[in-house]
């Protein structure tokens, strides 16, 4: 498998957000303006480029056993950098995004990653691959921030797009769209619309497909590792 | 009475006005991923109160007396005793370290729990430990302790007295999983129910349950009255 492959199917294939319905809580919880969208994803995809070359250059060396651990104090260590960087020079985007920054730890999109393409491949594949999955995050984050920033302000990146003679006569902004309710309404008639144009409904029908989250998580949580298992049966 | 007016208001707050799922957007993996069957949904929320809890209760301790650089912190008492001339300042670094700290505090009490479960009541085990391992990464637990640790922890230093901040802290680590179960309950109801009805091909699924929390988030919206911000 090629790098470039492996960028097109982060980004559209396994789009985290779309396709794969995981780190839904900053989807939803930062996405009041464009701003905030792009900044959220681009300190994301920072912390996932980090980790997944770190965690991909020492997967000889941490045991199988203690995995999970190593890769949770990797993680946090560098968005603890993220989040003391974006202190310094983007105070207000910080303040902004507030407690969604150092939940970047928890975002299920950067363990989930580190244990099924890092832990496994040399790191220039995991660059590639931490490229498009956060590629394909932004691109989610500025989807939705954007149709939610238009309906809900009618604006866009804080400018307002239509002549004033619109907002003056036609154009009312939709308040709720920036409210918390407007995230989940405006996600699911995205997702929805996604499945339509995709042909994904499949997925989406299919039973286990509603529960990427607890496979995931399942999978990288109790997976007993294999030298492991191959130990047990000699 | 002024404290016990405090606690009702974060009660309140914490479960209706500010719903952790349905208004801070905390937990949302599980709440869209396990809310298909009612006794799930049930199982999590409780497993998720649980932990939610004890994680409020060990990071108020441990961000009190490790993380907060003043002549109370441990490291620098520990310091102190060694060499008498640091000065709290000397640990100002201790701050940056929460994030790393409440992820493998959670961690680890995560494991402690389920073992402690497994060992003392089977029947818990059973109806929790499946779950229990998810929770290590779900975004509720790990919010409640960091917004403890902005909103309540320093509480010690001038207005409420330090008991009153430790007890603050745990009530909102218990509420908050209250509030996350009965959103999973209200929902996982909900989900029962879309099963049968001719739902549109492109919505059915997650983008239908979204729908459906906007719409639980819209009702949640109305109990913005009850409390003063």
């Amino acid at each position: 498998m090629k790098v470039g492959a492996v960028i097109r199917e982060g980004i559209w294939e396994r789009n985290p957000v779309f396709v794969l319905f995981l780190g839904l809580c900053p989807v939803l919880a930062v996405t009041t303006s464009l701003k905030n969208g792009v900044g959220m994803a681009c300190a994301a995809t920072a912390v996932l480029i980090c980790t997944n070359t770190i965690i991909s250059a020492m997967r000889k060396i941490i045991p199988a056993e203690i995995r999970i651990p190593c890769f949770i104090v990797i993680i946090a260590t560098f968005v603890t950098l993220v989040d003391l960087v974006m202190k310094a020079y983007t105070p207000a985007l910080n303040e902004a995004l507030g407690i969604f920054i150092p939940l970047i730890v928890v975002n299920c999109i950067i363990l989930g990653r580190a244990e099924a393409f890092a832990s496994k491949n040399s790191p220039g594949m995991a660059v590639g691959d931490a490229i498009g999955i956060g590629l394909g995050f932004l691109i989610a984050l500025v989807i939705v921030s954007g149709v939610r920033e238009i309906l809900g302000a009618g604006q866009i990146w804080g400018v307002n797009i239509f002549p004033q003679a619109f907002y003056d006569k036609v154009f009312a902004p939709i308040g709720v769209m920036v409210q918390a309710p407007g995230a989940f309404l405006a996600l699911g008639c995205l997702l929805a619309l996604f499945a339509h144009m995709d042909n994904r409904r499949v997925r989406c029908e299919r039973e286990e497909a509603a529960l990427p989250w607890v496979d995931t998580m399942d999978e990288i949580l109790r997976k007993v590792p294999e030298k492991k298992k191959k130990k047990k049966e000699e | 009475m002024e404290t016990f007016g405090q606690l009702v208001a974060i009660v309140i707050g914490v479960i209706f006005v500010k719903n952790y799922v349905l208004a801070r957007f905390l937990g949302l993996c599980p709440f869209i991923g396990v809310s298909k069957k009612t006794d799930a949904a049930l199982g999590m929320g409780m497993a998720v109160t649980f932990v939610m809890t004890l994680a409020s209760l060990v990071t108020w301790i441990i961000h009190r007396y490790l993380l907060i650089p003043d002549s109370s912190n441990l490291i620098y008492i520990i310091a102190h005793a060694f060499k008498p001339d640091v000065v709290p300042e000397d640990f100002n670094f201790v701050s940056t370290l929460r994030t790393l700290t409440f992820i493998l505090v959670i961690a680890a009490l995560v494991q402690f729990v389920e073992m402690v479960i497994r060992k003392v009541s089977p029947p818990l085990y059973e109806a929790l430990g499946i779950y229990l391992p998810l929770i290590t990464t779900n975004c509720a637990v790990m919010g409640v302790a960091i917004l403890n640790s902005q909103k309540f922890f320093d509480a010690g230093g001038e207005g409420a007295p330090l008991a009153w901040s430790f007890i603050f802290a745990l009530i909102q680590g218990f509420c908050a999983g209250i509030g996350f179960t009965i959103a999973m309950l209200l929902m996982s109801g909900i989900r029962e129910r879309l099963e049968i009805l001719p739902v549109p091909k492109a919505f059915r699924g997650v983008p239908i349950a979204f729908v459906c929390t906007g719409c639980m988030a819209l009702a949640f919206m109305g109990f913005v009255a009850l409390v003063k911000s």
